[in-house]
């Protein structure tokens, strides 16, 4: 399919404690449409972080095919995945890992650095990501001078400065209250919507999946069933 | 924000702990480039001398004169073409400051010497003013000596015949280097050696602690060394010849093989400095492994990661390293103005030049393992915090 982001075909993952293997994944599929905001729902232990980390570059199959943007990255290996990442991949994190030396620019920065941009073009391209978040006034604060809320819209705008298509999320909202979660998934709804981005992410809470299109359940490393939302 | 700007930020996250390493990153090489210009000092100052004069002194020790009577059979080794001599006189100015002085025959020694520029008038005069003395041009302006004056100097070895130890000697020339180098070898005075011998109560009449043999063109300084040896093997005053500049070193090594004692406590500071650097190093590195994994999962390779470990330890080591060999420069600077030049300390290109390889090495050292470690991460474990 042309208009596929993701194509997932029978991902196999095992990982190996020591001198146990455990499989994780077991023969998985799925196929995300470009422009999709997908919800991976599922205990602990399903392989939702591992489904998410191998769409995202981060982590190989152990067998199977994973197709992003139309290209195979199953079969990119270090350096060339790291590059890959850093074109079409944008990542948020539960604990939103900003670098504390940075402040909200340099955090925002720092994907640019890998890009032959000059510095110009990079401070311009931090202020659309960071006004796109409503954070334009906190530029210059580091991490420990913003609310937690304020940190994970940073990490958004980080993963949006380079325009990738596909940005992923993990738990965006895990370490978030209510009121907080729901402004950063409304920011995630509206990078999807206004901004075309396709988004795929994990959580465990069924209020925050309601904000994706559909949610996809996984247990035991399968996928069970999916889930249509109504646009909110 | 840069590359470079980043590796900063991250080098000052602890600011206290980094300060305190930089502090003794500062301190080792202060130590470094002192010692190292002592060591400079004591072991290459004498580089320009050349091999064109051989020192003969007594095979045990140059504190042993020998007779003087040995100069007509030294001048008659083919190659040798003239012989001066030099007596150790223990001149003290004033209080308690040292004087590098000889007594010596002063026709002969400006014949050996052409090296130290006089008048001759100057050279006429003091070969026949037996209380005559000459002095360097850096000790005479060292101590506003003028022709002229009568210089009070005491011997810390030889009393006169009264038993005085207290000297006094008529400055009649002051000699300067013909070049760059030589100047900076006028730090020393002479005096009569017939005088000297007169006068002294000790009775070391007719002896010198060594002989300065000039050597005629294209001679064969080895052979002629060996020869002299040769000569004088089993008889009472035995000699070692060697060329000027091995005895220049072996002179100053009386007090010890300084080379050996500052490689020591060189060893010995750059250990403990390797350690500390080093752990700070690890430490920082432990800290901020998801930081590190982040920027993996952003795209940076496993090969920048470790850069950027490389680069901070390269920082701290050369941030460190500079500022200490700039301080050893000003410090050799006020050591060599504070001995009036006598003990001349000067951090040379060949100092500089090792202390750069030294915080290159040292980077590397302190830096390679944990950048290793850094590159070695994989994402998704180090963001699980296995």
């Amino acid at each position: 399919m042309t208009d596929s982001m993701v194509q997932v075909r029978n991902v196999v993952k095992v990982y190996e404690r020591g001198k146990q293997k455990v499989e994780v994944l077991h023969g998985l599929n799925l196929e995300i449409p470009t422009g999709d905001f997908v919800a991976l729902m599922g205990p602990s232990g399903s392989g939702k972080t591992t489904l998410l980390n191998l769409i995202g570059g981060l982590d190989q199959p152990t067998s199977g095919e994973i197709v992003v943007g139309g290209g195979r990255i199953d079969q990119l290996k270090g350096g060339e995945l790291a590059h890959w990442r850093a074109r079409h991949i944008g990542f948020v994190f539960q604990f939103y890992n900003l670098m504390p030396v940075l402040t909200a620019e340099g955090n925002v920065e720092l994907p640019l650095l890998l890009t032959r941009l000059s510095a110009a073009q990079r401070r311009k391209n931090v202020a659309v990501a960071l006004q796109v978040v409503g954070l334009t006034d906190r530029a210059n604060h580091k991490p420990k001078e913003l609310s937690g809320g304020q940190e994970q819209r940073v990490a958004i705008a980080r993963a949006l400065v380079s325009d990738p298509p596909l940005l992923v999320c993990d738990e965006p909202t895990g370490d978030l209250d209510r009121k907080t979660a729901e402004e950063i998934l409304g920011l995630l709804q509206v990078l999807n919507r206004e901004h075309g981005k396709t988004i795929v992410m994990v959580t465990h809470d069924p209020k925050a999946a309601e904000f994706a299109r559909r949610t996809l359940h996984l247990e035991k490393g399968q996928l069970l069933e999916q889930t249509a939302q109504q646009a909110a | 924000m840069t590359k470079t700007s980043f590796v900063v930020a991250n080098l000052f996250r602890k600011r206290t702990r980094t300060i305190l390493t930089l502090l003794s990153v500062i301190m080792a090489f202060l130590l470094f480039g002192l010692l190292q210009s002592v060591n400079t000092v004591f072991n290459a100052g004498a580089d320009f001398v050349g091999a064109t004069r051989l020192m003969v002194q007594a095979r045990v020790s140059f504190t042993s004169p020998l007779p003087i009577s040995m100069v007509p059979k030294l001048e008659s080794m083919p190659g040798v073409t003239r012989v001066a001599y030099q007596q150790w006189f223990g001149g003290v100015w004033q209080e308690n400051t040292p004087l590098i002085m000889f007594s010596t025959d002063p026709g002969r020694y400006h014949d050996v010497y052409p090296e130290y520029v006089m008048a001759d008038a100057q050279w006429q005069t003091f070969a026949r003013t037996r209380t005559g003395m000459i002095a360097g041009k850096q000790l005479a302006e060292q101590y506003g000596w003028k022709i002229g004056q009568k210089i009070p100097i005491a011997s810390n070895i030889y009393p006169q015949k009264n038993g005085s130890k207290a000297w006094a000697f008529d400055l009649v020339g002051i000699f300067d280097g013909k070049d760059e180098d030589w100047k900076k070898r006028t730090n020393l005075a002479y005096i009569q050696q017939d005088y000297f011998d007169e006068a002294n109560q000790f009775g070391v009449k007719g002896r010198a602690n060594f002989f300065v043999l000039k050597l005629a063109d294209g001679a064969n300084a080895e052979a002629i060394s060996h020869s002299i040896d040769a000569m004088f093997e089993n008889s009472p005053d035995e000699t070692k010849t060697q060329t000027e500049k091995d005895f220049n070193i072996s002179f100053v090594k009386q007090v010890g093989d300084i080379g050996l004692i500052v490689r020591w406590i060189l060893f010995a500071v750059f250990f403990t400095l390797l350690l500390v650097v080093g752990n700070t190093m690890a430490q920082s590195v432990r800290e901020r492994i998801p930081e590190l994994a982040v920027l993996k999962t952003l795209g940076f390779t496993d090969g920048s990661v470790l850069g950027f470990v490389l680069a901070e330890a390269f920082a701290l080591c050369l941030f460190g390293g500079l500022i200490g060999l700039v301080l050893a420069s000003i410090s050799s600077a006020l050591v060599s103005k504070g001995t009036g030049g006598q003990f001349q300390l000067t951090l040379d290109g060949s100092v500089w030049l090792i202390g750069i390889v030294a915080i290159v090495l040292m980077s590397l050292a302190v830096g390679l393992l944990p950048a290793l470690r850094a590159r070695r991460l994989r994402i998704v474990d180090a963001l699980a915090g296995r």
